[in-house]
């Protein structure tokens, strides 16, 4: 086996040596060098490690844990990278000197902002759903991660993936798809990492104890699956050269508009959504101390949200090329999807019937109900924005980043931060968090920055959206363009403000979880006991 | 018949007809009789692994050994899927 390994790699450091020299451009040039790196040094070790009596770990004992804390250690690491490049893009479009010429052409905010939600959504946000999943999975069918130590290959192939992702943005790399900028080969890596992500996940089902999957990991399931699908589906392209980045798309026009944004609101459908209620699902009853308030709920809310998520993309195109009848479509469906969403929410808040005490006592606690409260409010708010009349009005305004950071950071980050606090100690062997009043500073920090830029971002976006549409008596448009972007300033510095708070309240959490987990002893957590299963 | 027009008349014709019965089938199975001890059984199921936490291990393994059998009974034959 070690054998095969080595042969593979040093093809691939070969390839990759050979592509570096190659390279048609900086981004394919700096990827190949770094995969030679990556390669030559993968090849050491395990030559290093061949023919050597390995260490013999029983892989039946305890769960597979260590994949766990690197993906949490990775979470906050990543959340705090792309917590500070938002924020700093905020204040670049506030303060556009901030584009610096020294810096040009990578760091101006074209070329930022990719980094900043490819950081936010799959840096951050992946590696919780990665980590938490490998966490619930095992727990909720008392069974080891399958594949041995493909989960690590997972967590440091997604790792791999982030960083050529974001280095390729700054060097001038991308496919122009939002949310799906990385190139080809970036892409093809993904897969890679992804299928095998999806038959680790299969694989401990497959051999669960517990008799029942529970909903937890449907929603985690469907997550992974669909991703995938997604995936493929939307990066179908045809390098120009095998030793270049660039590549062409095999759908253009209306197809292709229409298959990015079936891909686009279906990444935040399923990676961001129904990923995140498997998290929900699972940490929520956990915190609370009891089960999930209607069992039957759940399972209601998991195929109506998967039936209906997968057909609202089209609302991303109204007044375009795009026919009537799908963008129609996209509306009508996104209007439905209201109700199972708030179905899940008021499922995860009832959870807490009987416990409301918590709130004030349990300030993890008030993360979830938080970021359910923004769940709720985000998943009223895109329905509306969804409906035609609407959308005139807030389309292509800043109404629409209002209303995505108030899902992202309300109901994504903070429930992540909340299972980072319920994680860590669980994970390190500790009785709590280091500071429980820190996890209360986070929590208003963050709110209070939620808060500034949400409603930062409606004022700007309804006035910018008026601004735009306004017209005399002889119906000439009142406004120029530039106009819109002065009106905007006091605005714009105040959403940087926002940042600034949801980013000290992140730089707190990372203090302490490292505090946390400095000089703590790893835990190894048994199986339950074997004789449940029959 | 080209392509397109094929795919969007099996598409809103039996393939929603399929994916609407299905989801129907789906509702009306969750609420069969004796799904209710079922649900309740299996909604316990995230709070029976206590043994994560040392602490628990440590005071309660008496407890975790009781409390999950005894759950372990109620999911059996209650669940068909």
């Amino acid at each position: 086996m070690d054998y095969i390994k080595l042969s593979v790699l040093g093809l691939i450091a070969l390839f990759a040596a050979i592509g570096a020299n190659w390279a048609h451009d900086l981004a394919y040039q700096v990827h190949a060098l770094l995969i030679l790196v990556i390669a030559l040094a993968l090849f050491v070790w395990v030559l290093r490690n061949t023919d050597e009596p390995g260490s013999v770990v029983d892989p039946s004992t305890g769960y597979f844990d260590g994949v766990v804390r690197a993906g949490v250690i990775a979470t906050a690491f990543w959340g705090l990278a792309g917590f500070l490049v938002g924020t700093f893009i905020a204040f670049q479009l506030a303060f556009p000197a901030l584009n610096f010429d020294w810096g040009q052409p990578f760091t101006n905010f074209g070329r930022l902002r990719p980094l900043h939600t490819s950081a936010v959504i799959f840096a951050f946000g992946g590696n919780a759903l990665i980590s938490t999943s490998f966490y619930v999975v095992q727990r909720t069918s008392g069974a080891r991660l399958f594949g041995g130590s493909a989960a690590w290959f997972v967590f440091w192939g997604y790792q791999l993936f982030i960083v050529l992702a974001a280095t390729g943005y700054l060097l001038g790399a991308t496919q122009s798809k939002e949310y799906a900028e990385p190139e080809w080969y970036v892409d093809i890596w993904l897969t890679i990492v992804w299928v095998t992500y999806l038959i680790v996940f299969l694989g401990t089902i497959f051999k669960r104890r517990e008799k029942h999957i529970y909903v937890a990991n449907w929603f985690y399931l469907s997550f992974i699956i669909t991703v995938a699908m997604l995936h493929l589906i939307n990066n179908l392209s045809i390098p120009v050269s095998i030793w270049g980045s660039k590549s062409v798309q095999v759908f253009s026009g209306v197809q292709d508009a229409m298959t990015q944004w079936w891909y686009g609101h279906n990444a935040v459908g399923f990676f961001l959504t129904a990923g995140f209620l498997g998290m929900m699902y699972y940490f929520v009853p956990k915190q609370a101390e009891r089960p999930i308030y209607s069992y039957k709920l759940s399972i209601i809310h998991f195929w109506a949200l998967i039936f209906l998520y997968i057909w609202a993309g089209p609302h991303h195109l109204h007044y375009t090329a795009l026919p009537d009848w799908a963008s129609t479509l996209g509306m009508v469906f996104s209007i439905i999807l209201w109700m199972p969403s708030w179905g899940g929410m008021i499922n995860g808040l009832m959870t807490l019937q009987g416990a409301w005490d918590k709130l004030r006592t349990d300030p993890i606690m008030r993360m979830f109900v938080l970021s359910l409260g923004f769940y709720g409010m985000s998943t009223f708010e895109g329905p509306m924005m969804s409906i035609r009349a609407v959308n005139s009005l807030s389309h292509y305004t800043d109404w629409t980043i209002g209303h995505v950071h108030s899902g992202a950071l309300g109901w994504n980050g903070m429930i992540t931060f909340a299972c980072l606090y319920f994680l860590t100690p669980r994970l390190w062997g500790r009785d709590k968090m280091h500071s429980m009043s820190a996890i209360s500073w986070h929590f208003w920090l963050a709110t209070i920055g939620i808060v500034l830029y949400a409603s930062s971002m409606w004022v700007t976006g309804i006035m910018e959206g008026l601004m735009w549409r306004e017209v005399d008596d002889q119906g000439f448009l009142v406004n120029s363009f530039a106009d819109t972007v002065a009106a905007k300033f006091p605005m714009y510095v105040v959403r940087g403000m926002g940042g600034v708070l949801y980013l000290s309240g992140a730089i707190i959490m990372c203090w302490n979880m490292w505090m946390t987990i400095r000089g703590a002893k790893p835990v190894t957590a048994s199986l339950p006991h074997a004789t449940a299963a029959e | 018949m080209e392509m397109y027009s094929l795919l969007r008349g099996i598409a809103d014709s039996w393939v929603l007809l399929a994916m609407f019965g299905f989801f129907v089938a789906v509702v009306i199975w969750a609420f069969r009789p004796g799904s209710s001890a079922t649900y309740k059984a299996v909604g316990e199921i995230p709070l029976r692994d206590d043994k994560t936490l040392p602490i628990h291990a440590a005071v309660g393994s008496g407890g975790g050994d009781n409390r999950r059998p005894g759950a372990g009974k109620t999911v059996k034959g209650a669940d068909n899927g």
